[in-house]
């Protein structure tokens, strides 16, 4: 056969990480009145407890204030972590892409200065990509630098990023003024800067979604300055950078678990002995999540083994926001309710916020059609 | 890592056989009702039909997941020969202390709702009942099924069909499938053995399962790999249609259905070599639940890239798309598969339901 495909080698988690379950568990029981709906809390607290444990930074180097510990253990770590609802969302960007981001392309004082205070669960990152004319077309980007005595000036305005009003960094992406404005070079120019949110020149707005929730906000730069010692990796190089920080971000196993609860209500309410056909709904969804499982334990292998799975990322995304998005519609179908937010039984409420929640699956992280793209580039298409 | 390199010269030979003795033209022509012998003779010269036997039965100790591999291989050629039939009335007969042969043998019964009964007969027995859709029993040189017997399952082996009536049939893929009805057929007393060895109807059907399972997944790549190369190769519009995005994004779905019918089958086979038997269960059903479901949506848009050329009998794509079809049926289709799935979930209890999938 002459047709590229994905590899997703059968691949066992090693003892070892096994062992490390364990642990998982038995902190998560400890911290269990923390424990909710969906990995989206914000606790800074929950987040120290875990850096302490060392369960931020895993797989980078003791010298950064990282564990060394292998991408299976990661992996397991995660998955039990996203299971139980557990509140990560003040280190997950920074522990999941900013830090890998940074340790391959930031300079000996930045992974000194940032690493250990990421991996211990002080610093909070937010992503600096999407803007309002610049979505999946992120070569668009309008944000400006200017070298400037010293550091640079950068003006442009940031969307959609989600927990700006709590994070501490951004890592943000542009481009050099003057550069990068038309095809074939769009992506000449581009550049990162790791972004201090409290600088002068920054003003944070909440954008409220449609659950009525803030977390996405819209971040305008005026004029602000950001020191020298604050570019990522290389002026121009930014292109590059944001592509690997994207392929860091679409190979975590979060695109699939988020719904887990809700699907483990269903059971609950289908009861031991359900009828055939709910049997037969509930089966072809633990099938599809038991798939999705396996390939995304390959993916840590291809991590382990130091290869980039962009492609077998983007077709573990592609498959887990089409299951999570079909768990709120099988669950309307098998167990109808008026969905309500505020609903004191927990399934009415979790249908509610499912479905409502649904449609940003195949859109954060790169968009379906942008992610069948990937996977078409993959195959040769393009 | 996970794939080792006993295993991955094992499938580039087999790869070569296939590409050498199973044409277009010997899956054409056997769909005529001509038995391909020259291409089982090389199959079999291999060893691989029973090297999963012990030595002592004339096999290889070889592992179920170097065979299952070989199984996707052959079905990425529509290998038109009952080689996952002749693994398993190896695996069934040998464990139960029968004797296996040499030349393609069929295995049954295949469906749950078939009967067979045996009944002692002085020193012998006689076999009763009907097994329906037994494939390739009109050329099996041998034939290995479960019965019930008067104090529980037996294993029967005969040669040919043993005096059975047979019906011929066939799936959509042309392949035989015949009933083999036995109006108390006289067995001699070394032509039945109590079952042994995991040797159970329940583990035939889950074997039978996953082996469909895992040929699905091969036909899987080769309507992929035919979709993909015949998208560059068409020219409408002035450029081939690959440079369309509508196809460009169908082709991307049915890559990703491809590839997690593989990640199904691939953990159904590692579940297979697992010591806990639930473990098999839940984890085979999980395998023809998926894999089923990527072959409907993954048929459905290799056929439309192709066009009208696909809907031809000239064309290959259907040797693999026919197969799909009657395959995704054979030993269950997956929505019986899934209600085995949910209906276990479901009598573990929701608090299971993540230990099931992680805890070994």
């Amino acid at each position: 056969m002459v047709t590229p495909t994905f590899r997703f080698d059968p691949v066992e988690i090693p003892p070892e990480a096994e062992e490390l379950r364990k642990e998982v568990r038995a902190f998560i029981k400890e911290h269990e009145h923390l424990m909710g709906f969906s990995r989206s809390s914000f606790n800074r607290d929950f987040s120290r407890a875990m850096g302490k444990k060392g369960w931020i930074g895993m797989t980078w180097p003791k010298q950064y204030g990282g564990h060394e510990r292998t991408s299976f253990e990661r992996y397991v770590m995660i998955e039990e972590m996203l299971v139980a609802g557990a509140p990560l969302s003040a280190h997950y960007t920074g522990d999941r892409q900013s830090g890998p981001n940074l340790l391959r392309f930031g300079t000996e004082e930045q992974k000194n200065d940032f690493l250990p205070r990421i991996a211990a669960g002080e610093l909070t990152f937010c992503i600096g990509m999407s803007e309002p004319n610049s979505g999946s077309d992120l070569a668009g980007t309008r944000t400006r630098a200017v070298k400037v005595d010293g550091g640079y000036k950068i003006n442009g305005t940031k969307l959609w990023t989600s927990n700006a009003h709590r994070a501490d960094y951004a890592i943000l992406f542009c481009k050099m003024s003057g550069k990068g404005e038309e095809e074939p070079d769009r992506h000449a120019g581009a550049t990162q800067f790791l972004l201090d949110l409290k600088l002068p020149g920054i003003d944070i707005r909440p954008v409220i979604n449609l659950l009525g929730e803030h977390h996405f906000n819209e971040i305008f730069l005026t004029d602000v300055f950001v020191p020298d010692d604050r570019l990522l990796g290389k002026e121009g190089n930014g292109w590059n950078q944001v592509t690997s920080e994207l392929s860091f971000e679409r190979s975590a196993p979060d695109r699939f678990l988020v719904l887990f609860q809700m699907l483990r209500e269903m059971i609950r309410m289908a009861g031991p002995e359900p009828d055939k056909a709910t049997a037969a709904a509930l089966g072809k969804l633990i099938s599809q999540l038991a798939t999705l499982r396996s390939m995304s334990i390959s993916i840590a292998g291809m991590l382990q083994e130091g290869l980039n799975p962009n492609n077998e990322a983007a077709v573990v995304k592609d498959l887990g926001t089409r299951y999570e998005q079909d768990i709120p519609v099988v669950a309307r179908q098998l167990f109808p309710t008026e969905p309500e937010l505020e609903a004191i039984d927990l399934y009415t409420s979790m249908i509610a916020r499912s479905t409502m929640n649904a449609p940003r699956f195949s859109i954060q992280g790169g968009t379906r059609e942008i992610l069948r793209g990937i996977i078409a580039r993959g195959l040769g298409l393009r | 890592m996970a794939i080792r390199d006993e295993t991955r010269m094992l499938l580039e030979s087999m790869t070569r056989l296939f590409q050498d003795h199973c044409t277009k033209q010997v899956a054409d022509a056997a769909e005529t009702g001509v038995f391909p012998r020259s291409l089982w003779d090389a199959v079999a010269e291999t060893g691989v039909p029973l090297a999963a036997l012990p030595e002592s039965a004339g096999g290889a100790d070889a592992e179920w997941s170097d065979l299952y591999a070989a199984l996707r291989v052959a079905a990425r050629f529509s290998a038109p020969i009952p080689l996952a039939e002749t693994m398993l009335a190896g695996w069934a007969a040998a464990s139960c202390g029968l004797e296996t042969s040499d030349g393609p043998m069929t295995v049954g019964p295949v469906r749950t709702a078939d009967k067979l009964t045996l009944e002692r007969d002085g020193n012998g027995w006689r076999l009763a009942g009907v097994a329906t859709r037994i494939p390739y029993a009109s050329f099996a040189s041998r034939t290995v099924l479960i019965a019930d017997g008067p104090d529980g399952e037996m294993a029967v082996a005969f040669d040919g069909t043993g005096g059975a009536e047979l019906t011929p049939g066939r799936n959509i893929a042309n392949e035989s499938r015949d009933t083999l009805t036995f109006n108390n057929i006289r067995l001699s007393a070394d032509q039945a053995a109590p079952v042994k060895s995991g040797v159970s109807r329940a583990a035939l059907y889950r074997r039978g399962a996953l082996a469909r399972a895992t040929m699905m997944s091969g036909a899987l790549e080769k309507a992929m790999d035919l979709a993909v190369n015949y998208a560059q190769d068409r020219q409408q519009f002035g450029r081939p249609i690959s440079k369309f995005q509508a196809v460009q994004q169908n082709l991307a779905v049915l890559a990703g259905q491809t590839a997690a019918a593989v990640a199904a089958a691939n953990l159904g086979i590692q579940a297979l070599s697992d010591a806990d038997p639930e473990r098999e269960q839940f984890f085979i059903a999980v395998a023809k639940t998926r894999v089923g479901e990527a072959a409907t949506l993954a048929c459905e848009i290799a056929h439309q890239v192709h066009g009208a050329i696909g809907f031809t009998k000239e064309y290959a794509l259907q040797l693999s798309t026919r197969r799909l079809w009657s395959w995704r049926e054979e030993f269950g289709g997956d929505p019986e598969w899934a209600a085995r799935v949910g209906a276990y979930a479901c009598m573990r209890g929701e608090a299971d339901l993540w230990p099931m999938l992680t805890d070994r």
